[in-house]
């Protein structure tokens, strides 16, 4: 491992890609405290397309920020691929984000100003690859994801569909073991979004891999290995399919 | 699979490649770039003209100590302040300073004020300089046209060029006569001087000359200008003069510092001046501000991203110091190239600005403007950014 990882080691033996216990979460809200999530249990698989779905508010994006080390928890554990989040410093667990993890944002949030090739290379230029390298590897990435030639547009030049992908290409291109979406498909029409999930499955459903979705998209449920489902801050389904009332 | 080996080297050249993306973010947004740019450079621009144009005007109160090359110390009358604010002292004060132990020589000097006939037929105030007879000290060095000895003819005067362009404009001034306090008088020449702050036109002429053109009470010697013997301390010699004479002695950078005090004392130059820089000053921070704030609010949600991403606050504060960097080196580069141009045209007019340029004291100082207005403006945006939360953009 280089220099710009971070000095927690995954732990390949273990199974559970992800361990969350008893993490509850707060917010205050007009001098209120608010419990969004209830002391969650929760341990997902290696090797697993797993969904989190649930109205708006039950806390499903909460949940997933607690996951991806972006939000502190108020009480709980969580572990990815062995390592004890929270206790990490800022710095490191920063570090750990930009060597495990990649994110897939609903709006897409590229550089409007730099192609989509350069766009899928920001975590390899951040993680300090040498630019002309990260780049090749991106285009690598979004010839994978079926848009190689479209790399040397803007994201502006590009329909939704093809923006998510270059997202999608941006969150892949650093080999994350852990691979977390919102909303990915909100954006795009049926097929766009049908096309861009089963990309995103072929490509980054591996078995040291683990890939977190929080989506409303019932049109995509039927490509999940997993589908947790959220009410209140708690999960009160956890299935290969949905309960029919979400469905 | 190995989380960290897709990286590379840490450091500098982690923030040389995420500086390549951040200028690409500004640049980019060719408008707001721009923007930047042009607030910078107007800052530059009128913080660096103003100052300078503020320098050389004041500069201007000692232009009739300096254009006079050979002189170490300037007596007067304990009253007089400056070169043209001057109380007249009886004649026998230049015996006086030539027999002071240590003076090398001493010669009269006659400054004063007359009125002059223009060939169109309008009156001109002009400044007169009478100069000493024998030695001709108290003439400017350089001449435009005519030479020293032109002077010893009789109702001659030089005129200073700038003076000379107000009085004839677009003719050959030497041979013309003109009517000084109704007396005649030839120009014989045009010296090369830098215009003094009052910007009257001057005519230099032989002492004994002055007198005629200049009526007045019976004291009428200006100054008595001296030189100290070889080995004399310059400013030991004023203390000395001035203890056996009564007379008020200054040394050539005292006299020319008098002038140019008396005009930031008695003067709202300064005020008008300082209000104007501070205008420059608050318009650049204005403009930038304004559209540094844009520009982040724009690319807030890229900067969230980057953030959820991996990149640290250090990083995002480096981008967008890069940013700003890059505003600043652009912006004051060509505030700067504007500024310099503007001063070289009108120098090199020879009209009111001759003389003018910008002393390195200037750039260093909008320089530094510069950078406080851009660490005002880039901080004030920052810290958006840094307060920005990751996960807000999975909201």
């Amino acid at each position: 491992m280089s220099a710009a990882a971070p000095s927690v080691a995954p732990a390949m033996a273990d199974p559970a890609a992800i361990r969350v216990q008893q993490v509850s979460r707060d917010f205050a809200a007009g001098g209120q405290v608010l419990r969004v999530l209830h002391g969650i249990d929760l341990e997902v698989r290696s090797g697993e397309l797993t969904y989190l779905v649930g109205e708006s508010g039950s806390g499903k994006t909460t949940l997933i920020s607690i996951i991806a080390g972006i939000l502190y928890p108020t009480e709980g554990e969580v572990e990815v691929f062995g390592t004890d989040l929270y206790s990490l410093t800022d710095r490191k667990l920063v570090e750990f984000r930009l060597s495990t993890i990649g994110f897939i944002f609903q709006q897409y949030n590229l550089i409007p100003t730099i192609d989509a090739a350069s766009n899928a290379a920001v975590p390899l230029i951040a993680g300090g690859t040498p630019r002309a390298e990260a780049t090749e590897r991106a285009q690598a990435m979004l010839e994978r994801l079926g848009i190689g030639d479209q790399g040397a547009k803007l994201p502006s030049q590009l329909s939704g569909g093809q923006q998510q992908r270059v997202a999608i290409a941006r969150a892949l291109v650093h080999e994350p073991r852990l691979v977390v979406c919102d909303e990915p498909t909100a954006a795009l029409d049926a097929k766009s979004g049908r096309t861009v999930m089963s990309l995103l499955r072929e490509v980054a459903v591996k078995p040291d891999r683990s890939v977190i979705i929080v989506t409303h998209d019932n049109r995509i449920f039927d490509l999940a290995d997993r589908i947790l489902v959220m009410e209140d801050g708690r999960i009160t389904h956890d299935g290969t399919t949905v309960p029919s009332h979400e469905a | 699979m190995g989380a960290g080996r897709v990286f590379g080297k840490p450091g500098v050249d982690w923030d040389s490649r995420m500086t390549w993306i951040a200028l690409r973010m500004l640049t980019g947004d060719r408008m707001k770039f721009l923007g930047l740019v042009f607030g910078i450079a107007f800052s530059t621009l009128l913080i660096t003209q103003q100052l300078t144009i503020f320098v050389n005007l004041l500069g201007r109160g000692a232009t009739a100590v300096y254009n006079i090359q050979t002189v170490d110390l300037w007596v007067m009358d304990p009253v007089s302040r400056t070169p043209d604010v001057v109380f007249p002292m009886p004649a026998t004060a230049l015996d006086k300073v030539r027999s002071v132990e240590g003076v090398a020589w001493a010669v009269p000097h006659l400054r004063s004020v007359a009125a002059v006939r223009t060939p169109s037929g309008d009156l001109e105030g002009v400044s007169i300089v009478g100069v000493d007879d024998a030695t001709l000290i108290g003439l400017p060095e350089r001449f435009a046209s005519g030479r020293p000895q032109d002077l010893a003819s009789p109702d001659a005067v030089f005129i200073d060029d700038v003076g000379a362009e107000k009085l004839f404009t677009g003719v050959d001034p030497v041979g013309r006569r003109l009517e000084l306090n109704d007396q005649r008088a030839i120009v014989r020449g045009v010296v090369d001087v830098v215009p003094s702050f009052t910007a009257q036109v001057v005519l230099y002429t032989r002492y004994s000359e002055a007198l005629n053109y200049v009526p007045g009470s019976r004291n009428r010697l200006s100054f008595v200008l001296a030189k100290a013997a070889p080995g004399v301390d310059p400013e030991v010699l004023a203390r000395r003069i001035a203890t056996e004479t009564g007379l008020r002695v200054r040394t050539r950078d005292q006299f020319a510092d008098d002038g140019i005090n008396f005009i930031i004392e008695n003067t709202g130059i300064p005020i008008n001046f300082g209000i104007t820089v501070a205008l420059g000053f608050i318009v650049g921070i204005a403009i930038v501000g304004l559209t540094f704030s844009l520009f982040i609010r724009d690319n807030v949600k890229q900067f969230g991203a980057l953030k959820a991403i991996g990149v640290h606050n250090g990083r995002i504060t480096r981008m967008v110091a890069a940013q700003a960097a890059l505003v600043g080196l652009i912006g004051y580069g060509l505030g700067l190239l504007m500024a310099a141009l503007f001063i070289a045209i009108g120098a090199a007019s020879g009209g009111a600005f001759k003389g003018f340029y910008i002393p390195w004291q200037i750039p260093t100082m909008t320089l530094l403007g510069v950078v406080l207005i851009l660490a005002l403006t880039g901080w004030i945006a920052l810290r958006t950014v840094l307060r920005t939360e990751p996960a807000s953009v999975f909201r």
